[in-house]
């Protein structure tokens, strides 16, 4: 975006970015036993990409997240909301969870619950917040 | 049923996808969505009609004692067969009428998304459900007369439709609202089991009443009605003539048998304005030369009607709304169809250029004749012996002075209708000036049979209107217990009704040959103003308003605004905490060294803040703040809480960098003296009360914590650790869920807003 961008800058955030989402799917999926969850994994993506800004400018961030926000905060929504319609399956009240554990081979057992997607969409929501904010407040044209 | 209802969403989702694709054949695959619901109904419908309604219900947020309601009974299975049914028939005319292009898609999707709604709100059974539904429709109407999105004049009209449906929502809420809390219960089959009789209960009605009279197109509001017919023929013929606009009937029908009679003022109120509306509409009928404007008003007179004989909420008076609902569907959305034929085939729907079609168009035109003649009230077709019964019911009396209001506008009603049928079936198909014929390419079969299935019907039903009476006596006995033993019949023998039919079609007949004359004579009295032009001026009015009121609360100025708002949220709770309020008894000035070094350390970024000369700086000082307040929750071991409160605080501040870039780098010039006292002193006492309020709420626990609880029931119930992530996934999911669904419309907001400022800037 700049013509004095800085190179050591550009490949740190190269090696951070990744690492950054990384740790955001990890306490997304943590956080229903150890400190995390949706919103903070959220918070973390977004964070990642408020990294990609500072190297690059919402041009950098556009070509980090291909899709558009708004589709991230409505698949979010649509995600927290399906799940809670599941919770009708078998007789249950919107929203109501269960538990769930599934045997994969070589790993083990995996137990999670039904509030996973639930958080997922909460992730996908905070973090298309954050871009959709990088993109608008922070477009060049904007200045 | 909500089965039924989830199909009609993924049927719009379907055709909006193949829209393109398909091009008019969509309508096609959309019509299976009422086609199972018709299939579905078929099946229920002899418990049904035997009187053994089926209920459903879907635990929503039982807590909250909110069920997903529904109930198929008699009335419902009349009503929803005829939305089902009907809809499956203009989806079929619809694919042959529509051309190919972008808005097919659109249009087949909106149609079906409607056809669920509609069928929402007749099987609904919970107020708060049907409201939801209702809204739907009034959304989806507005979108659908809208469709042609490039004329001004349908979008005009779209949001004249809207803004008076909704509006008339939005006071059904209300009333549904007191309704529902003056019955202590929402289901609206235990409300109309027994009735509650509260002081609320009259305005709760009143209220209801101001909703079903809008999207009926009662007196005075019927001026939209008109205004939709700028939609293309088959939404039309759907919506607004055959289903949306009877929810409000519906409605009235529901509730009159129970109501009527125990609140004073429904039935004068119900009864006046539907007569009101019935001759109105049939005056205005007369005077239209546009075919389509000509049906508008003949809608807005029949529901006049509906809501004048289902208004009375007495047995025999719902039994003929009953049997007038479902007779008047068959006609109305033939007639409908015809017009969009003649439109189609001829060019115009003008009754000025139109003459004689019966030549070109053989098919069209007996249909159009014979479901003119049902709406005519003729012997031996649907409406007859139908209107047969509501005069009886008239004659019968037993209403006081209302009596004879009844009578005399009944059959002078229906007189009007019988002209303005006449007018419609002589003047385009029979006759028509000069006698000239017409021409026209004849209709493709798909426009055509759905009309003719109709009109067939129309008259099936009214040589055997014992046929009409295995639907219309078991709809009639679910409103009203009573009307039990009440039928149809071809022929009463010479009765005061058979009379009453004979003067309003002879009526009918002087008013149509004398057509010039109530021409010249409807010029001559023209003293109302014309809905629309109220409609116009009230808007004007409106936004008049709201610009005084806006430019008084919305002055522009930042001190002001955060004045305001820090005050009113000090003024309530602070005359609270002075009234009872109680400091805690031991004081803890800091548990550990750490903990008053990082205090020191924020209050002196705090005092920063506020003196700070550069906006950055004050941020960075802010920043501060919450940095500040994260590392108290680590010590205090919260490490949920720390971790979110650290991210938050670094985006809150890359935002404000972001939204720095447009301000002034230093804080603007210093205030007059004044101002800054008075700033100084708002800061002063919203501090101090911030302050005292932490410490006294912190004192004033009385109950349990639920904590302990949630502590508790984390592990075994919601299978986690994280008692944090727990409350925020499941136990208060639904909180959350609403949490992120602000989040995300204020997100759309402020990014539509700011992107509308960059288009503006470059």
């Amino acid at each position: 975006m700049t013509p004095e961008r800085s190179l050591i800058l550009h490949r740190a955030v190269e090696v951070v970015f990744p690492i950054a989402l990384v740790f955001a799917v990890f306490l997304l999926f943590a956080g229903h036993n150890a400190p995390g969850g949706g919103f903070v994994g959220g918070l973390v993506a977004g964070a990642a990409f408020v990294l990609r800004y500072v190297d690059g400018g919402s041009t950098e961030v556009r070509r980090a997240a291909r899709v558009h926000p708004e589709t991230l905060v409505g698949t979010g929504m649509a995600m927290a909301a399906i799940t809670g319609a599941v919770g009708w399956l078998g007789g249950g009240s919107f929203l109501e969870s269960r538990k769930l554990s599934i045997d994969l081979p070589l790993l083990g057992t995996a137990k999670t619950t039904t509030s996973l997607p639930f958080d997922i969409g909460v992730m996908l929501v905070v973090v298309g917040l954050v871009v959709m904010i990088l993109r608008t407040l922070g477009s060049e044209s904007h200045k | 049923m909500l089965i039924l209802i989830l199909l009609h969403a993924l049927a719009a989702l379907t055709a909006l996808a193949l829209g393109r694709r398909l091009g008019p054949r969509v309508f096609l695959v959309a019509a299976l969505a009422p086609l199972v619901s018709v299939g579905l109904l078929a099946g229920r419908a002899p418990g049904v009609l035997d009187g053994r309604p089926v209920d459903e219900a879907l635990r929503w947020a039982p807590s909250l004692g909110l069920v997903a309601a529904f109930r198929l009974d008699g009335f419902a299975l009349l009503v929803g067969g005829l939305v089902a049914g009907i809809g499956v028939l203009v989806m079929v005319y619809a694919s042959a009428y529509f051309h190919r292009g972008p808005a097919v898609g659109r249009a087949a999707a909106l149609l079906v998304a409607f056809a669920g709604a509609m069928l929402g709100i007749v099987l609904a059974d919970d107020l708060l459900l049907i409201y939801v539904f209702w809204e739907l429709t009034s959304i989806t109407s507005y979108l659908l007369i809208g469709i042609e999105d490039q004329k001004g004049s349908a979008r005009a009209a779209a949001l004249h439709a809207l803004l008076v449906t909704g509006g008339g929502g939005l006071a059904m809420l209300g009333g549904f609202v007191l309704l529902g809390q003056e019955a202590g219960t929402y289901r609206l089959s235990e409300i109309l089991a027994a009735p509650p009789s509260g002081g609320l209960v009259g305005p709760a009605l009143a209220l209801i009443l101001v909703g079903a009279f809008t999207k009926s197109a009662q007196f005075p509001f019927h001026g939209w009605l008109p205004g939709a017919m700028s939609a293309p023929t088959p939404i039309s013929a759907y919506l607004h003539s055959a289903t949306m606009v009877k929810a409000g009937v519906y409605l009235i029908a529901r509730l009159a048998p129970a109501f009527a009679a125990a609140v004073a003022f429904w039935r004068p109120t119900v009864v006046l304005v539907g007569l009101a509306t019935m001759l109105l509409g049939g005056w205005r009928a007369l005077r239209e030369t546009d075919l389509k404007l000509l049906l508008a008003y003949g809608t807005v007179s029949q529901l006049g009607f509906m809501t004048t004989l289902f208004g009375v909420g007495l047995p025999e008076w719902t039994f003929a709304g009953a049997a007038i609902l479902l007779t008047h569907a068959l006609f109305k959305a033939a007639l409908f169809m015809v017009v969009g034929i003649v439109d189609h085939q001829a060019g115009t729907r003008d009754l000025r250029h139109l003459g004689v079609l019966w030549r070109a168009l053989p098919m069209t035109a007996a249909v159009a004749v014979v479901a003119a003649a049902s709406m005519a009230g003729l012997p031996l077709l649907a409406t007859f012996p139908a209107k047969e019964f509501a005069f009886e019911a008239a004659l019968h009396g037993g209403l006081g002075r209302l009596d004879p209001v009844l009578a005399v506008g009944l059959v002078g009603g229906s007189a009007l209708t019988a002209a303005y049928a006449f007018r419609f079936a002589w003047g385009a198909f029979i006759g028509g000036r000069g006698a000239q014929p017409t021409t026209a390419k004849p209709p493709a079969r798909a426009l055509l049979g759905p009309a003719l299935v109709l009109s067939a019907l129309s008259i099936a039903l009214g040589v055997a209107p014992v046929l009409a009476d295995k639907v219309v006596a078991p709809a009639a006995q679910a409103l009203h217990a009573d009307a039990s033993g009440l039928h149809l019949a071809l022929w009463h023998g010479i009765t005061s009704a058979l009379v009453a039919s004979a003067i309003a079609v002879g009526v009918g007949v002087v008013l149509f040959v004398r057509r010039y004359a109530v021409v010249r004579l409807q010029r001559r009295l023209q003293v109302l103003p014309p809905a629309s032009a109220v409609y116009a001026r009230a808007i004007e009015r409106l936004l008049h308003g709201a610009d005084l009121v806006t430019g008084f609360v919305q002055n522009g100025s930042l001190p002001i605004y955060l004045g305001v708002i820090l005050l009113t949220a000090v003024m309530l709770p602070a005359a609270h905490l002075v009234a009872g309020g109680s400091l805690p008894q031991q004081w803890v000035v800091a548990e550990t060294p750490m903990q008053a070094l990082v205090t020191v350390l924020t209050i002196g970024a705090a005092i920063g803040t506020a003196v700070a000369a550069r906006r950055f700086v004050a941020v960075l000082f802010l920043g501060g703040v919450g940095y500040g307040v994260a590392v108290l929750f680590v010590i205090q071991g919260a490490p949920d809480l720390a971790l979110t409160q650290f991210l938050v605080e670094t985006l809150a501040l890359v935002i404000f960098v972001l939204v720095l870039r447009h301000l002034p780098e230093r804080f603007g010039g210093s205030p007059s003296r004044r101002s800054h006292v008075l700033r100084l002193a708002v800061a002063g006492i919203v501090g101090v009360f911030v302050t005292a309020f932490a410490l006294v709420a912190a004192a004033a626990r009385t109950g349990e914590s639920v904590s302990e609880e949630f502590l508790a029931r984390s592990l075994p119930e919601a299978g986690g650790r994280n008692v944090v992530n727990v409350i925020l996934v499941d136990f208060r999911a639904i909180d959350t869920l609403g949490e992120i669904t602000v989040l995300g419309v204020a997100a759309l907001g402020v990014a539509a807003l700011v992107r509308t400022k960059v288009d503006d800037d470059t």
